[in-house]
C-alpha cells in the first residue's frame, strides 16, 4: 500500500522553502486560502513560521460550520424543540443559534443525534419510520453532491433537509471587493476543486486580476503553490493554475455537477459574520420542495444573533484578525467551552489555533 | 465534517465500495464516479467518493513535486 506519509519529505519540503524565499526577493505577499483542512495543514506543520518573513498567509471563510448563520441554527433548534429528530454532523452540534445551539436543545431533551452524513440519515429515517427526521445540511461544494444524489434517488417520506449548503467561488469574490482586505492570490481549496474543477474559478483572474492556485493538503502540496503563486505575480500572469492535478481536472466532476444542478437553484444567503451574499448558496428546486424542511413545517427566517458581544469570528472569519488577536481567545473561549462559532469545528480557525499553537513556537 | 481522506478500494457491491483507509475499513458510495474498480484510491468525503487517484499518479506526484520546484527554481 502506498505510505502517504511519503508526500511528506523533509528535503523536499527544504527546497520549497528555498525557492519560495529565491522566488519572492524579500517582496512582501499575503496569501488567502479559503479551506478549513487547509488551516489545519498549514498550522498543524507550523508553516507560517517556516516560511520567510515577508509571506504572510490567511485564512478566509473555509469552514461550513463557521459560516453557518445562527437563524439557520435557530431553525434546527425549533424544529428540535417541536419534537422533530434533528440529524447533523457532529462538529455542527455546539454551533450558536440566537439563544441555544443544538447541543443545548439536546441536553434539554431534544432529540438531536450525530450522523456521518446524509446515507446515515435516511437508515435512520427508514428504521423509525413513526418519527420525523429533519437532517441540517451544512457543508460547501464538497458536500452538496451528496445531498443532491439522495434527493434525486427520493428521500423516505418521514425525513426532510434544512439546507445551509453554501458555494465557495461567490464568496472568494466578494472578499476581493472588500476595500480594506488586501491579499495577492489565493489558495484554492483542493476537495471543493475536485467537484466544481479548475474551470470554475477562471472568473477570478479574469474579472478581478488575481492568480489562483488549487492546492493539495501536504506541507509541500501548499509550499509548492505558494512558489506557483509568486511566479504568476512576477510573469504579470493572472490565470488558474492547479497543482493538486492528481485529484483535480480542469472539468471536476461532471456527475456531481450534473446531480447538484438538477436538484438545486442558486440562492442568496446569509454568512454568518459577513452577511447576505448574492447567489453563495443553494436551495432545493420546486419540485423537491416536499423534502425542504422549510417547505414542510413553514419555517420563518428568523434574524439571528451571529455575533456575541466581544467575540471578533467575523473579522477572523474573513482574515483580517488572528484567533490569537481576540481577548477571549483560551480565556472565555476555548473548544472544550466555545463562545464564538470559529472555535467549534475542528476547521474552524481559532479551534486549529486553539489545538496547535503550543506546537507551533 | 470537511475532512476528505483517500483510502483504496477493496471491494465493490453495486453502487457500494469498501473502502480501507490504512486499515479503518468502511463503505463509501461510488454513485459520484464514472467507473471503479478494486484498488483504486479514492477521496471520501461524507461516506460518497467524490475524486479518484490511481496509485500511480500518487507516486509519481513526488517526482512531479521535485520537477515543478527546480522549474520555478530556475525562473
Ligand atoms: S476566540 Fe472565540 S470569541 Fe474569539 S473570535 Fe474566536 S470564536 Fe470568537
Amino acid at each position: 500500500m502506498l505510505a502517504f506519509k511519503d508526500f511528506r519529505s523533509r528535503e523536499l519540503a527544504k527546497r520549497a522553502l528555498e525557492v519560495i524565499e529565491k522566488l519572492s526577493t524579500g517582496e512582501s505577499f499575503t496569501f488567502m486560502h479559503v479551506c478549513g483542512t487547509h488551516e489545519q495543514a498549514i498550522t498543524k506543520h507550523g508553516l507560517r513560521s517556516l516560511l520567510p518573513e515577508n509571506i504572510k498567509l490567511i485564512a478566509g471563510p473555509g469552514c461550513p460550520v463557521c459560516v453557518t448563520p445562527a437563524s439557520d441554527v435557530d431553525a434546527a433548534v425549533a424544529l428540535a424543540e417541536d419534537g422533530k429528530v434533528v440529524l447533523t454532523y457532529g462538529d455542527a452540534l455546539r454551533v450558536p443559534g440566537s439563544e441555544l445551539s443544538l447541543a443545548q436543545v439536546k441536553a434539554k431533551g431534544g432529540e438531536v443525534r450525530v450522523v456521518y452524513g446524509i446515507r446515515e440519515a435516511i437508515k435512520l429515517a427508514k428504521a423509525e419510520p413513526e418519527k420525523e427526521f429533519v437532517f441540517f445540511s451544512i457543508g460547501l461544494d464538497t458536500t452538496a453532491p451528496s445531498i443532491a444524489a439522495e434527493v434525486a434517488r427520493g428521500l423516505p417520506a418521514n425525513l426532510s433537509i434544512l439546507n445551509a449548503l453554501r458555494l465557495t467561488v461567490p464568496i472568494m469574490e466578494l472578499l476581493m471587493g472588500m476595500g480594506d482586505l488586501h491579499f495577492e492570490g489565493y489558495l484554492a481549496p483542493g476537495h471543493v476543486s475536485a467537484i466544481i474543477g479548475a474551470r470554475a474559478y477562471e472568473v477570478i483572474p479574469k474579472a478581478y486580476g488575481m492568480p489562483v492556485v488549487i492546492s493539495g493538503f501536504e506541507p509541500i502540496d501548499v509550499l509548492l503553490s505558494i512558489a506557483m503563486l509568486i511566479k504568476q505575480i512576477y510573469s504579470g500572469e493572472a490565470r488558474v493554475e492547479n497543482e493538486y492535478t492528481r485529484a483535480v481536472s480542469y472539468e471536476g466532476n461532471i456527475i456531481a455537477q450534473e446531480l447538484i444542478s438538477r436538484v438545486f437553484d442558486v440562492a442568496t444567503v446569509q454568512w454568518r459574520g459577513i452577511g447576505r451574499v448574492p447567489f453563495s448558496g443553494l436551495k432545493l428546486r420546486e419540485e423537491y420542495a416536499e423534502w425542504d424542511a422549510r417547505e414542510r413545517y413553514d419555517l420563518k427566517e428568523s434574524r439571528g444573533v451571529d455575533i456575541r458581544p466581544g467575540c471578533s469570528c467575523h473579522l477572523v472569519i474573513i482574515g483580517k484578525l488572528s484567533p490569537q488577536e481576540c481577548r477571549m481567545f483560551r480565556s472565555a473561549c476555548t473548544p472544550a467551552k466555545p463562545y464564538g462559532p470559529c472555535m467549534v469545528s475542528q476547521e474552524g480557525t481559532c479551534n486549529v489555533a486553539y489545538r496547535y499553537s503550543q506546537q507551533e513556537v | 465534517m470537511c475532512l476528505a481522506i483517500p483510502g483504496v478500494v477493496k471491494e465493490i457491491r453495486g453502487n457500494i465500495a469498501v473502502v480501507d483507509y490504512g486499515g479503518v475499513v468502511k463503505e463509501a458510495d461510488i454513485s459520484l464516479l464514472e467507473s471503479v474498480e478494486v484498488g483504486d484510491y479514492v477521496i471520501v468525503h461524507v461516506g460518497y467518493a467524490i475524486t479518484k487517484l490511481t496509485e500511480s499518479e500518487a507516486k509519481e506526484s513526488i517526482a512531479t513535486w521535485k520537477e515543478a520546484l527546480e522549474r520555478l527554481a530556475g525562473f
